[in-house]
């Protein structure tokens, strides 16, 4: 082999390896930001040489036309809504892109299947596979984008759904067996059928699970797409999307389990069971005690004067546009000699680690952000811990009610700080409406108001201290 | 030509690596990671465009594409969105 099929290989091996040291860069925070410029390089190289890639065939003038239009109007398009997209709506974007992946692997097995080129044996199976995978991780992740969008408001239900799934499931998959049995001599029709079905999966698997579950959703179609990559990869004898392909499945996969584990929920559990259902049956709090109101004055003082603070924000500060106050806020408090420190969730947020970006947004340093297992030692020796917008992370309940529905889920222990103050909007339970135990304990201090005004009232107040 | 077995290796070691890199990655950077593998299979680009190349007839050229700009938008969205994120992140000691 020589020629030009020789120079794109190199240029394809490159890419691979550009991938690799990229995504390793992107594991340390100092290196992420050149390991995407490293990936990003590797890709503007592959599709360079692509363009003139043998397997193309003779493509007139029109043919490429089309094709650099294509690659313009996507690539525009993404380009575009990525930069404008605000940073807590960045879940629902990669469940998007990851989306328009998955589909793009289910046109190439499209095209596959239905063209001339007669793939048979291991090569027909993958392209098949990939189809399947590819589809359902497009319409599913549609369907995640449309949740966390907030287009569908509920997750849809009905009795029998998972045997109706299941069904769906079989016959697509009895169809990808005839396809295969046909030696891919099988009609368009039963293609196009095939199609549909997966589409129809991907979308009936997706509906009913809540909006609560949807990172660990995402990050298993974007393994899912990564692995429809890898199989249309050996369809089309790439080696570079097998690699990156491969990689992206098995990071995906190990990342989706890390999830998974934070949320105390096993995959299995959200694919095929409905959070929510369980929850009402639990009653109302066994603590029993009442909401303790506090003035924002005491609690500026209360904080000021602290050597120690762990501020534990959730999604609602996001969601107020709290998180630049808060900053100013611990900005004051560090100018005073209190030490403070930032403690996440695994699942603050609406997706693990999307909480480090939110802060990072405004301004807050990564080496003051701390995640459960390295913070949860450090709450009894904390004087105050802000919980500002943050509930099921914070419910002690998860250790103590074996009744409660998020039992087992591993916590932020911020019931053993000395004192408790917690910013919340009113005085009903939270997102997933799950009762909390920590709000009714003697050492916390309810502080109701819209999360941006309160701590704009604290900032006030220790400025006049 | 990429043979089976050889198609099984590539893909063992590629999964071994997938793993072995995200295993250490710190928990205040999977969402930028998440993206970042998100637009690392974007590649699925080149895959569109030799697709494209291949289809004929109306309809599958319509579905090629679509797939190139499905394609096309994985791998730029992807990148977009995840050096936005990973551009904010710096420690307080200064320097990124």
């Amino acid at each position: 082999m020589g020629g030009p099929g020789a120079f794109i290989n190199l240029a394809y091996f490159a890419t691979a390896v550009l991938f690799i040291v990229g995504l390793k860069r992107m594991s340390s925070p100092k290196t992420a930001k050149s390991g995407i410029l490293w990936a990003g390089i590797g890709m503007v190289v592959a599709t360079l040489v692509t363009l003139g890639h043998p397997q193309l065939g003779e493509m007139g003038f029109f043919k490429y036309f089309f094709l650099l239009l294509a690659i313009a109007i996507g690539g525009g398009a993404a380009w575009i809504s990525g930069k404008r997209v605000a940073m807590t709506d960045m879940p629902q974007m990669i469940a998007l892109y990851n989306g328009m992946g998955g589909g793009a692997a289910g046109a190439i097995a499209a095209v596959e299947l239905g063209g001339k080129e007669g793939h048979a044996g291991t090569a027909l199976a993958l392209a098949v596979l990939g189809g399947i995978i590819g589809s359902v991780s497009f319409s599913g992740s549609l369907i995640a984008f449309g949740k966390l969008q907030e287009l569908i408001k509920k997750p849809v239900r009905f009795p029998n759904q998972h045997w109706l799934n299941l069904g769906l499931f079989a016959i697509t998959l009895l169809l990808g067996l005839h396809i295969i049995s046909q030696g891919g001599e099988a009609g368009g029709f039963v293609i196009v059928l095939f199609f549909l079905l997966a589409l129809a999966l991907g979308v009936s698997m997706t509906l009913p699970i809540g909006g609560a579950d949807m990172p660990v959703v995402i990050s298993l179609y974007n393994a899912l797409t990564g692995l429809a990559v890898a199989f249309e990869g050996y369809v089309l004898n790439n080696a570079a999307m097998i690699i990156a392909g491969t990689v992206v499945g098995a990071a995906g996969t190990l990342l989706t389990q890390l999830m998974a584990k934070a949320m105390n929920r096993p995959i299995s559990n959200v694919l095929f069971s409905s959070f929510g259902g369980a929850g009402e049956a639990a009653g109302p709090t066994e603590s029993g005690g009442s909401l303790k109101p506090i003035d924002p004055a005491d609690a500026a003082v209360l904080m000021a004067y602290a050597n120690k603070v762990i501020i534990v924000p959730g999604y609602g500060m996001a969601v107020a546009q709290a998180q630049h106050k808060v900053w100013e806020l611990c900005q004051l408090l560090i100018a005073r000699g209190v030490t403070v420190k930032f403690a996440i969730h695994p699942v603050a947020g609406r997706m693990p680690g999307h909480m480090n970006v939110l802060l990072a947004e405004a301004g807050v340093p990564y080496d003051l952000i701390y995640d459960l297992e390295e913070i949860n030692s450090e709450f009894p020796s904390a004087d105050a811990a802000l919980v500002i917008g943050a509930n099921d992370v914070v419910n002690p309940m998860a250790r103590t009610n074996p009744e409660s529905p998020i039992y087992g889920m591993p916590i932020l222990n911020v019931d053993q700080a000395k004192n408790v103050l917690v910013i919340k909007r009113g005085k009903g339970t939270g997102f997933s409406g799950i009762d909390n135990a920590l709000f009714t304990l003697d050492n916390t201090r309810m502080l109701y108001g819209d999360g941006q005004e309160m701590v704009a009232q604290l900032i006030a107040m220790i400025k006049e201290l | 030509m990429i043979e089976g077995f050889t198609a099984l290796y590539i893909f063992m070691l590629a999964a071994f690596t997938g793993y072995e890199i995200i295993g250490r990655v710190p928990a205040i950077l999977h969402t930028p990671l998440m993206s970042g593998s998100n637009f690392v299979h974007g590649i699925v680009l080149v895959g569109a465009m030799v697709a494209f190349g291949q289809a004929e007839g109306f309809f599958t050229q319509l579905v090629a594409f679509l797939g190139v700009v499905l394609a096309a938008g994985n791998a730029a969205g992807g990148y977009v969105v995840t050096e936005r994120m990973l551009d904010m992140f710096k420690s307080s000691k200064g320097g990124k």
